[in-house]
């Protein structure tokens, strides 16, 4: 009985322990600001997260989604620093990229019958790839000087760079950046998709046993390739937020954000011993993640720490997950 | 009796936790004589050639061979000491991305004496050597992924034979065989009896046994049922011996249809079968009985959407019925409880409400949104109606009894109306009271639709059919009315005999 209350509740103990710690150890660290900065420091991971969640269901799982988002973010910048378009055209190209990627993903693990990790890591270093060609390898910016000469004189539109600097009021002015709102509200829809409909059920049904599911009359086929443009599409637009954010198309960044995502999700896992994946599951994972950071950042951990803090915690997460809740084999 | 036989199994017990698996076997195998192992699925077949090929450790009981006491502890050891198996799934016995001089004397690649270093002449030298003996016509250079079933079987057996076995087993080996390849394997079998090997071979197909056995050994409920030595042989004895008989418990009192709900006419379901024709009509329960590998699923499938007819048609309440996938078969009405519920019914994740829900959630939601009240409601109904025991619709499937596990399936499907309920095999690994449960279940709602339920057992279809159908060779055989049947005949019609009625 203690065992069942400490798979199920095991996670959340830790979470609330942990910020109780940092609240009384780290100067600062209990209040407003800095709770809507885990939020927004953890905001597009989570949203990459979210998305991959949708292909752990179905039983696939997706490494493109680091260079989609990175891919998204140089094709915003592309529209609107060289081709010189607005906030919206941006937009929309980031959102067909993710949906184009995620059906093309899907094509291959379906009908061509190449493994999911295979097929998504090709193709995530043929978008690592493809990203750099346009510019010939640099950085987009305005008034860089394009492969042929000349001078592209675009500039990010105000309106595009709201969606990562604009703060809403929330009881305090200026509070709550745009991109946790979208975090929010992704992860709410993301939610309800996966426990309340009948498509996110069959999902679970197709990831736990694709041959039940097909003879209970679900187009297997279908649900796969959806739960990658699901991926791919949320993927686009944690680039869109990356875009905003930096205000530039950076060839270097975005490194993190597979591996940051992944653990996000797999740590979701652990969350009220579900020992599968589940969307809420995912937004704690993330948060989690954040929490950790934050709060050892504030107690001046050395930031190379980081990388070795969110294995730590993986780690234990998949222990909670797959040794004590004996569930891991199904 | 016992003398001269090369092998000699006695008392051989096997208990895996409460569950008696072998309740003491006695086996003779003789030099240069094919004996056939016959059984049905749990019989204990696959458990004895396990002990006797070293992967499980015996319960009790002594195996000799050649005079000496015969003791694996594992499956090198066997070998090793010369009974060697070629396990029913080919691709166990083989190494797909080596060419085939490789794994011909894969063996001798591990073990004492070996040489430290790969040397691709012996190798093939060797090789070469093994493949004449056997006779075989194959490129050893080729890869054995680019073979065909029948050669990788081929390469299997010799790799098996380079051993120079006394004992050669071999578990259900035409399985996946087409029938002009398992006439290569039967003249290799020739060979090897001609050479002095004792061979057990286990098969369901009457026309592998008629064609091969030398005697027969029947078994049932993990004891030899029967022994057949005598020629000609016994076939529709052993046919028997194996499915048995016991008490008759409930027999139905048969009922008739007028009106058809499904017929097909000309059905054919596998290269050079005979074309299939039948009528189901409504409220009667139809059994189709048959051994294990005569086109029982592949029927079921058919009729399910989920495989092809090569030829024929079908109807469904007098329209035209071609499905193309289970989708389309459910919308039409035809539900089917697929065999073998871990794999292709049971969704691990899910708890008993959800798994009674997962084909029809269309029909529990609202502009897709689930409606969690109608689906707990329809759950509830389910368990009460087939009596699952359970704690609650929470609970999930892991933690039921196998009867109760299949109640969840059979709930399932039985959660809406259909116009013709499949069943295939709903009670394999199911006790005897779950058994008669869902039998009263599908006798007592039969009215209004058609009930086809596909059985190995004999038993099970006198128990819950109206007309019993006999399939052998992917087609019809034999139909009996559920009343005052004439058993023998089923028998000889199961047995593939030559009592070949119209169907």
């Amino acid at each position: 009985m203690l065992r069942d209350y400490a798979i199920r509740y095991g996670f959340i103990v830790l979470l609330v322990g942990l910020i109780a710690y940092f609240a009384i150890a780290a100067d600062g660290f209990a209040s407003p600001q800095s709770a809507v900065f885990i939020f927004q420091s953890v905001a597009i991971t989570g949203v990459l997260a979210l998305g991959v969640t949708a292909t752990l269901v179905v039983g696939g799982f997706d490494l493109s989604i680091g260079s989609v988002a990175t891919s998204a973010m140089m094709a915003a910048s592309y529209a609107m620093v060289v081709l010189e378009q607005n906030a919206i055209v941006a937009v929309i190209a980031c959102l067909v990229i993710g949906v184009i990627v995620g059906l093309i993903n899907g094509w291959l693990i379906v009908y061509m019958r190449v493994p999911d990790l295979l097929a998504t890591l090709g193709m995530m270093f043929l978008l690592l790839g493809l990203q750099r060609i346009p510019t010939e390898g640099r950085s987009i910016a305005t008034g860089m000087t394009m492969p042929d000469g000349s001078v592209a004189n675009g500039k990010f539109s105000e309106a595009f760079l709201a969606l990562g600097r604009h703060r809403i009021d929330f009881f305090i002015p200026n509070l709550i950046p745009v991109s946790v709102v979208v975090l929010v509200v992704l992860a709410v829809l993301i939610w309800f998709f996966l426990e309340y409909t009948r498509f996110g059920r069959m999902m679970y049904a197709v990831g736990s046993n694709e041959r039940a599911a097909e003879l209970a009359g679900a187009p297997v086929k279908a649900y796969k390739i959806w739960a990658y443009v699901i991926s791919g599409v949320f993927a686009s637009i944690g680039g869109i937020l990356l875009a905003a954010r930096l205000g530039r198309g950076d060839i270097a960044s975005g490194n993190n954000l597979l591996l940051d995502a992944v653990a996000a999700a797999l740590i979701g896992y652990a969350v009220l011993g579900a020992a599968k994946p589940n969307a809420f599951g995912t937004a704690v994972g993330a948060v989690f993640v954040g929490v950790l950071l934050q709060g050892l950042t504030m107690m001046n951990a050395p930031y190379y720490t980081q990388d070795f803090v969110k294995g730590a915690v993986l780690v234990v997460a998949l222990v909670f997950t797959f040794a004590l809740s004996g569930r891991g084999k199904r | 009796m016992g003398a001269d036989a090369v092998f000699h199994v006695e008392g051989l017990k096997k208990s895996f936790g409460q569950n008696e698996v072998l309740g003491g076997i006695s086996l003779d195998l003789f030099a240069g004589e094919v004996t056939v192992l016959m059984g049905a699925n749990g019989a204990g077949k696959s458990t004895l050639v396990k002990i006797v090929s070293g992967v499980y450790e015996r319960g009790a009981g002594t195996m000799r061979l050649a005079g000496r006491a015969f003791d694996p502890q594992t499956p090198a050891e066997a070998i090793r000491a010369g009974v060697v198996t070629v396990h029913q799934n080919i691709n166990d016995g083989v190494v797909a991305d080596l060419d085939v001089a490789t794994n011909l004397t894969l063996d001798r690649l591990s073990g004492k004496g070996a040489s430290l270093l790969f040397r691709p002449a012996n190798v093939r030298a060797e090789a070469r050597a093994v493949a004449d003996r056997m006779g075989l016509a194959i490129d050893l250079k080729a890869r054995v992924s680019d073979l065909s079933l029948a050669d990788r079987q081929m390469v299997a057996i010799a790799r098996a034979m380079a051993h120079q076995p006394k004992v050669l087993i071999l578990d259900e080996p035409t399985s996946s065989l087409s029938s002009a390849e398992a006439d290569r394997l039967f003249s290799l079998i020739d060979r090897l009896r001609g050479q002095g090997v004792a061979i057990l071979y286990i098969s369901h197909r009457m026309s592998d046994i008629r064609r091969l056995a030398d005697r027969i050994v029947s078994m049932r409920d993990g004891v030899v049922s029967g022994v057949f030595d005598q020629k000609p042989l016994d076939y529709e004895g052993a046919v028997n011996a194996m499915l048995g008989r016991k008490i008759h418990l409930d027999r139905v009192v048969a009922r008739s249809s007028a009106r058809a709900v499904f017929t097909a006419e000309g059905l054919r379901i596998a290269h050079g079968a005979k074309p299939i024709s039948m009528t189901l009509g409504a409220g009667e329960v139809v059994a189709i009985t048959g051994l294990v590998g005569v086109g029982k699923t592949a029927l079921a499938e058919t009729l399910f959407g989920v495989r092809r007819p090569l030829a024929g048609t079908m109807h469904m309440d007098g329209k035209p019925y071609a499905p193309g996938s289970a989708r389309e078969a459910i919308a039409t009405g035809v539900f089917l409880v697929a065999k073998d519920r871990a794999a292709s019914g049971i969704v691990g994740g899910f708890n008993i409400e959800r798994n009674i829900s997962l084909p029809f959630l269309k029909r529990m939601s609202g502009l897709g949104v689930m409606k969690k009240r109608a689906e707990r409601a329809v759950a509830r109904r389910q368990i009460d109606e087939l009596g699952i025991v359970c704690r609650s619709e929470k609970d999930e499937l892991s933690a039921l009894s196998g009867g109760n596990q299949q109640k969840v399936m059979v709930a399932r499907w039985m959660a809406q109306a259909s116009r013709l309920f499949i069943l295939d095999e709903p009670f394999q690994g199911v006790d005897i009271s779950a058994r008669r449960d869902i039998a009263a279940k599908l006798r007592a709602s039969a009215d209004g639709r058609a009930t086809l339920i596909f059985v190995t057992e004999i038993d099970e279809a006198l128990e819950t059919a109206d007309r019993i159908l006999v399939m052998s060779e992917h087609t019809i055989v034999g139909e009996h009315r559920n009343a005052d049947i004439d058993l023998d005949r089923l028998l000889a019609e199961v047995a593939g005999g030559p009592l070949h009625s119209a169907a």
